[in-house]
């Protein structure tokens, strides 16, 4: 847990005094990532450099899983806390076995004990250990070096890692990559990290919870769903986009909101049965043929069916569009959009149909937020306001 | 012809007095790097020491040479050493400051702020920093400053013959005094031969001490 306590920061400059961080008070619990968020200058670099003192604070504390850090020496303190800068800072005179034990090898622990331990941090990052240990990082891509940084601040196993935009020197495509092995090792780690961005959309991604700055001052802090559904005032809501909405389609699962109702048909199904169905279920344009187990195999279209005699399997078409339940709204959206569909039906892990997700199941869910903020009752959580009973597992 | 003949004549005392003049100029430069390295690490903690320092060293390299050796003999003369090794290395060393501290000073100072926060963010201590980060990286430059001072007075060293210091400068003296010009081009030859040869050893020294993995970025300056 990393607790900050009215931490303040005040630049003696040329041109006076600069608040670069104005009495900032917020906690991380264990193992969640919080993300620091704001634009240029508004003091996030500056509030994470106090927690491992690069920046001596002014005034203020700072509580590391309960114990107040400045009595703390100085070196120890940062040896217990992985630090990944932006401009990576690879020691270039040191292999990448040397970069990436230069803190157990502080720490003094023995040389068995840390070489092995730089082969499974190699492992952990997904790179090869034989292949690169003993390489200088300039032979390395950028993307590589970027994980040998993590690494590096990962190697002693510290609880606590600050990380100051970590991914911001690579391309989008690897930035994503990277963002998502990282999420799965945290998965494993859980660690507490801080975590400085200017990305929203890394931000919502990466983020349990989200600490919006505007010069020098807390603003916000909240989960990433509340911040989009609920923003605190003018200057949030216009840092998150006039697409805040959307953005939350990113974190919104299909199983949050798909529903067990769904309108099937099976082959021996005569074409008026399907008309009937159609109609019933508010279809408008087909509905979706299952076999025997309940996978998809085709649609049948209305129009067909409305002019057709027989039966469903001499007449359905094309495999339909299916989603699952870890898949998240804004494929869904995309898929609906694509398809001209105002439903899409869910599959599970063998491919069989369990529900579906419906169109205003969606806008109803991103209204509702709203509404229920704007009457005062926001912050419940995304699931409990969805409007048909969710599938559990 | 003539000319090589002498050449091949003399070419054992050849030998010696270039021996004497690398051993000259190897010692002086020697200690000067000892000193010099240390101060121009201190300096760059303190900007006022550091522009002081640097001041002082030009001072020294603006000093002709004859002159200096001119101000030492009254003084070196107390402990007996008026003339001869002791003002020879002497001088050397303290033209040898300038490059040295100077590029020592720069190349610390200029070791990447990046580097330098990751190595206070990875917990280690100043001496740490100096030891495991700044000296390596600071190596290919301050190299460069022992070479720029080697190669400068290989030629200073030559007019030290005149106090009796030896080296390949006593051809130069002596082809001078006796109307030789033989002996004369032998030594002046010599001496920049020399020059050459020392600057493109200490070349490859320098490649071999500097970090692996830095050989690229060092290839570029
Ligand atoms: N060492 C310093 N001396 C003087 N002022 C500073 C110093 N470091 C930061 N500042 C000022 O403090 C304010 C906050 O800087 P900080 O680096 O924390 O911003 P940031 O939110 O990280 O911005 P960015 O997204 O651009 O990295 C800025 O106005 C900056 O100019
Ligand atoms: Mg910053």
């Amino acid at each position: 847990m990393i607790r900050l306590d009215n931490l303040t920061k005040v630049f003696d400059t040329p041109k006076g005094a600069v608040t670069a961080a104005d009495h900032i008070s917020m906690e991380v619990p264990s193992g969640e990532i919080c993300i620091l968020l704001g634009p240029s200058g508004c003091g996030k670099t500056t509030t994470l450099k106090m927690i491992n003192r690069i920046v001596r604070p002014t005034s203020g504390k700072v509580f590391i899983n309960g114990e107040d850090t400045s009595s703390l020496d100085t070196q120890d303190l940062r040896r217990n806390i992985g630090y990944v800068i932006q401009q990576i800072g690879l020691f270039p005179n040191m292999t990448i076995e040397e970069n990436i034990t230069v803190v157990p090898k502080l720490l003094g622990w023995d040389k068995a004990k840390y070489r092995e331990r730089a082969r499974e941090m190699m492992r952990m990052i997904a790179m090869e250990p034989d292949a690169f240990l003993k390489r200088y990082p300039s032979e390395l891509s950028g993307g590589q070096q970027q994980r040998i940084g993590v690494a590096r601040a990962l190697a002693a196993d510290p609880p606590v890692m600050l990380m100051d935009e970590p991914f911001g020197a690579i391309d989008p495509i690897n930035r994503a990559v990277i963002q998502d092995e990282f999420l799965k090792m945290q998965q494993e780690l859980n660690k507490t990290i801080m975590f400085v961005s200017h990305d929203i959309d890394e931000a919502i991604k990466m983020g349990d919870r989200i600490a919006i700055f505007r010069e020098g001052k807390l603003v916000q802090y909240s989960e990433p769903d509340d911040l989009l559904a609920a923003p605190k005032n003018d200057f949030v809501e216009s840092f998150l986009g006039e697409d805040r909405a959307l953005k939350r389609l990113n974190l919104v699962k299909v199983r949050d909101l798909a529903s067990e109702e769904i309108g099937l048909v099976r082959p021996d199904d005569t074409l008026d049965a399907a008309l009937e169905r159609i109609e019933a279920y508010g279809y408008v344009n087909s509905i979706v043929m299952v076999n025997d187990k309940r996978q998809p195999v085709g649609i049948i279209n209305a129009a067909v069916a409305r002019t057709t005699q027989g039966h469903c399997r001499d007449h359905y078409q094309s495999v339909p569009v299916v989603v699952t339940l870890d898949d998240d709204l804004r494929k869904v959206a995309s898929l609906m959009f694509a398809n001209d569909m105002t439903w899409v039906p869910c599959v599970d892990d063998d491919g069989r149909i369990i529900g579906q997700i419906t169109q205003r199941a969606i806008t109803h869910h991103l209204g509702s937020r709203y509404r229920a903020h704007s009457k005062g009752e926001g912050g419940a959580k995304a699931a409990e306001a969805s409007p048909s009973p969710a599938i559990k597992e | 012809m003539e000319l090589l003949q002498y050449f091949l004549d003399n070419l054992e005392l050849l030998g010696t007095l270039t021996l004497e003049h690398i051993s000259l100029v190897g010692v002086a430069v020697g200690i000067a790097t000892l000193t010099g390295v240390p101060i121009g690490i201190a300096i760059t903690k303190n900007e006022r020491a550091a522009k002081t320092v640097l001041y002082i060293a030009s001072i020294i390299v603006t000093i002709p040479s004859i002159a200096l050796f001119g101000i030492m003999i009254p003084i070196l003369s107390i402990i007996g050493q008026g003339i001869g090794y002791m003002p020879a290395v002497i001088a050397v060393l303290l033209y040898s400051q300038l490059p040295i501290i100077r590029n020592t000073y720069t190349a610390i100072n200029n070791v990447d702020p990046a580097l330098r926060e990751a190595a206070r963010g990875v917990g280690m201590s100043q001496n740490q920093r100096l030891r495991m980060v700044e000296i390596p990286l600071a190596v290919p430059v301050i190299m460069a400053g022992v070479r720029t001072a080697v190669v400068l007075n290989i030629g200073v060293m030559a007019i030290a013959a005149y106090i009796g210091a030896g080296g390949l400068g006593t051809l130069i003296s002596r082809g001078i005094s006796q109307s030789d010009p033989r002996q004369l081009i032998l030594g002046a030859v010599a001496v920049s031969v020399l020059a050459i040869i020392v600057d493109y050893a200490l070349l490859a020294l320098q490649k071999r001490l500097t970090p692996k993995g830095m050989e690229r970025e060092a290839a570029a300056t």
